[in-house]
């Protein structure tokens, strides 16, 4: 599995700013950054000074030659050293995190994420005669416009896509309870006056399709599986808000993942058909007192919290009939929290506070309203709820209650941290990350499914194909890459039969 | 429910008894509590009040995004 984040973007006071220049900055002044950082250790390990130069240079080149089968190309593109890619799509800096085995490590890669855009910003701002540049890991502007955050699942190929429609839309529905990131502002342009869980909701307005940016669909049918189309679908997620807090994320993946297991193995029996899911969508996300009773088909009613204890049951059930008491331990944390968090849910809301990102944001929202006597449309307002997912650590207000011990955690900032530079072990993610961080002079491109190399003694680019998104592990080929001084002998050992 | 676990069963349980616990707290001592939480909330809003930027209508109003995926 694996997330992808657009941040919003802004140049204070210059609200014309070209954003796709804006976007380019600041991912050239990441790349720029790390590839200085590399460079000091290549003039330590290498011999041949030109070779450095050239390694700088063609990086450069990196960028615009992989952007080719881009239909936005001439923006930033590169792939940093943890796997993950850090490019521009449409006018937003997007981070796609490497590919992850479960929902802990997606947390960690996710979060690193922040931390490399809040240092993009800052190496970009040191730039002469640069303005200085703001990034939010939020979904909406509240003007009308709308962007990201997406989740991949692989799904078996063999799962056939009605039921993924069928049992996946009254998850989505009603999985904001836990998964939405707050917002103020009801409709598109965010004019309607009052709080709502979730950030995206009001931007979707079909049940399936194939569209990204506009009629947007609950579930959607992209399917690039980024890996043996035989054997696998890339589910992509598009209906998810972006989250800060660490346990609105895990849930957020941590059940989907756990639901679509159900569905492969076609586990569940129920029908929890949504009279109306987009229209459901939308109402169980303006009722943040989660009292409003969704229909289903069959005539019956209850919440979404209510709803979202029926997936959880069959989840209990499934993981108890496939693993018994041989259950790795975050499956087990992803059943507990979710049953915790449902159940005290449907108690009161305001005891997750410490957890969700929608009971924080509105914790503090509420805090001004009674403080200051202000109404929903009260421009401060929105400003908590925009600066809330702003990614510098002085002034985003997510990070300022994270600073105070107000949230939850489950990984650590050590892990977050390590995560910037390292890949994840038991995924391709290492191989890939590991060839850029070794043999980064000579990898002229690199995808979810290949590394491209460009050696000296080799007239042709030489593609290393990663489609099994399960080989390339640490185990794989550590001892493989620690062996090999220069992408030659690693290339060579590779092609050589082994 | 998720004591009928059989596996990570002790963790469940201790998670259920912790929000039991928060449940019994939340009802007994609800006024005592909101006038502790808003003391706290109180503190929190203070330090935001530094950080959060100045201008907000204008700043709010400036934040304009493309649209995106």
């Amino acid at each position: 599995m694996g997330s992808e984040t657009e941040y919003g973007i802004s140049v204070p006071g210059h609200p014309n700013a070209n954003a796709m220049l804006t976007s380019s900055q600041i991912v050239n002044a990441y790349a720029t950054a790390m590839q200085r950082a590399r460079r000091a250790r290549w003039d330590f390990e290498e011999e041949n000074p030109l070779r450095d130069a050239r390694g700088f240079d063609l990086a450069r080149e990196l960028a615009d030659s992989s952007q080719l089968t881009d239909e936005d190309s001439g923006l930033a593109n590169v792939i940093l050293t943890n796997g993950a890619r850090l490019y521009v799509d449409h006018a937003h800096p997007e981070y796609s995190t490497p590919e992850v085995t479960n929902p802990r490590d997606a947390v960690i890669w996710d979060k690193a994420g922040e931390l490399i855009m809040a240092e993009a910003a800052r190496y970009a701002a040191l730039v002469p005669g640069s303005l200085p540049i703001n990034l939010y890991k939020n979904n909406t502007d509240n003007k009308g416009a709308s962007y990201g955050s997406h989740e991949n699942y692989l799904v078996s190929r063999s799962t056939p896509f009605a039921d993924i429609v069928r049992h996946l839309t009254p998850f989505f529905v009603t999985r904001q309870v836990f998964a939405g990131s707050g917002r103020v502002g009801v409709g598109q342009d965010g004019r309607g006056h009052g709080f709502q869980l979730s950030q995206r909701a009001d931007f979707f307005e079909v049940e399936v399709g194939l569209e990204t940016t506009l009629k947007r669909p609950i579930i959607n049918t992209r399917d690039e599986p980024h890996a043996d189309p035989e054997k696998h679908r890339r589910l992509h997620v598009i209906i998810g808000d972006a989250n800060l807090a660490e346990i609105s994320i895990f849930l957020k993946m941590g059940t989907t993942s756990l639901v679509l297991a159900m569905i492969e193995d076609r586990f569940i029996g129920a029908d929890f058909t949504v009279d109306q899911p987009v229209r459901t969508l939308h109402e169980v996300s303006h009722d943040p007192s989660l009292k409003h009773l969704v229909k289903l088909r069959s005539g019956r009613k209850l919440t979404a919290v209510q709803l979202q204890m029926e997936y959880f049951e069959q989840a209990r059930k499934y993981v108890e009939d496939r693993y018994g008491t041989d259950v790795d331990p975050i499956t087990q944390e992803v059943l507990d929290r979710w049953e915790s968090v449902l159940t005290r849910l449907e108690a009161d809301p305001m005891l997750l506070r410490r957890e969700l990102d929608w009971v924080a944001k509105l914790e503090l929202l509420e805090g001004y309203r009674q403080r200051d006597s202000l109404d929903w449309e009260e421009a401060r307002l929105h400003l908590v709820d925009l600066q809330y997912s702003d990614v510098r650590p002085e002034k985003g207000l997510y990070q300022r209650l994270a600073a105070r011990g107000r949230f939850e955690r489950i990984v650590t900032d050590e892990e977050i941290l390590a995560a910037v530079d390292m890949p994840p072990e038991d995924t391709r993610a290492y191989f890939r990350g590991r060839c850029l961080d070794k043999y980064a002079d000579s990898v002229a491109a690199a995808s979810w499914d290949s590394v491209i190399f460009d050696l000296p003694e080799r007239e042709s680019l030489q593609r290393i194909p990663t489609l099994d998104p399960l080989r390339g592990t640490k185990q794989h080929v550590q001892g493989l890459i620690e062996r090999c001084r220069t992408a030659s002998d690693l290339v060579r050992e590779l092609t050589s039969g082994s | 429910m998720a004591a009928k676990d059989t596996g990570g069963q002790e963790r469940a349980s201790r998670q259920s008894e912790e929000a039991d616990e928060e449940f019994t707290e939340d009802s007994s001592d609800l006024k005592e509590r909101q006038a502790r939480l808003s003391e706290d909330v109180e503190d929190v809003l203070d330090e935001i009040d530094e950080v959060l930027e100045s201008d907000a209508e204008s700043f709010v109003r400036s934040f304009v995004q493309k649209g995106g995926q």
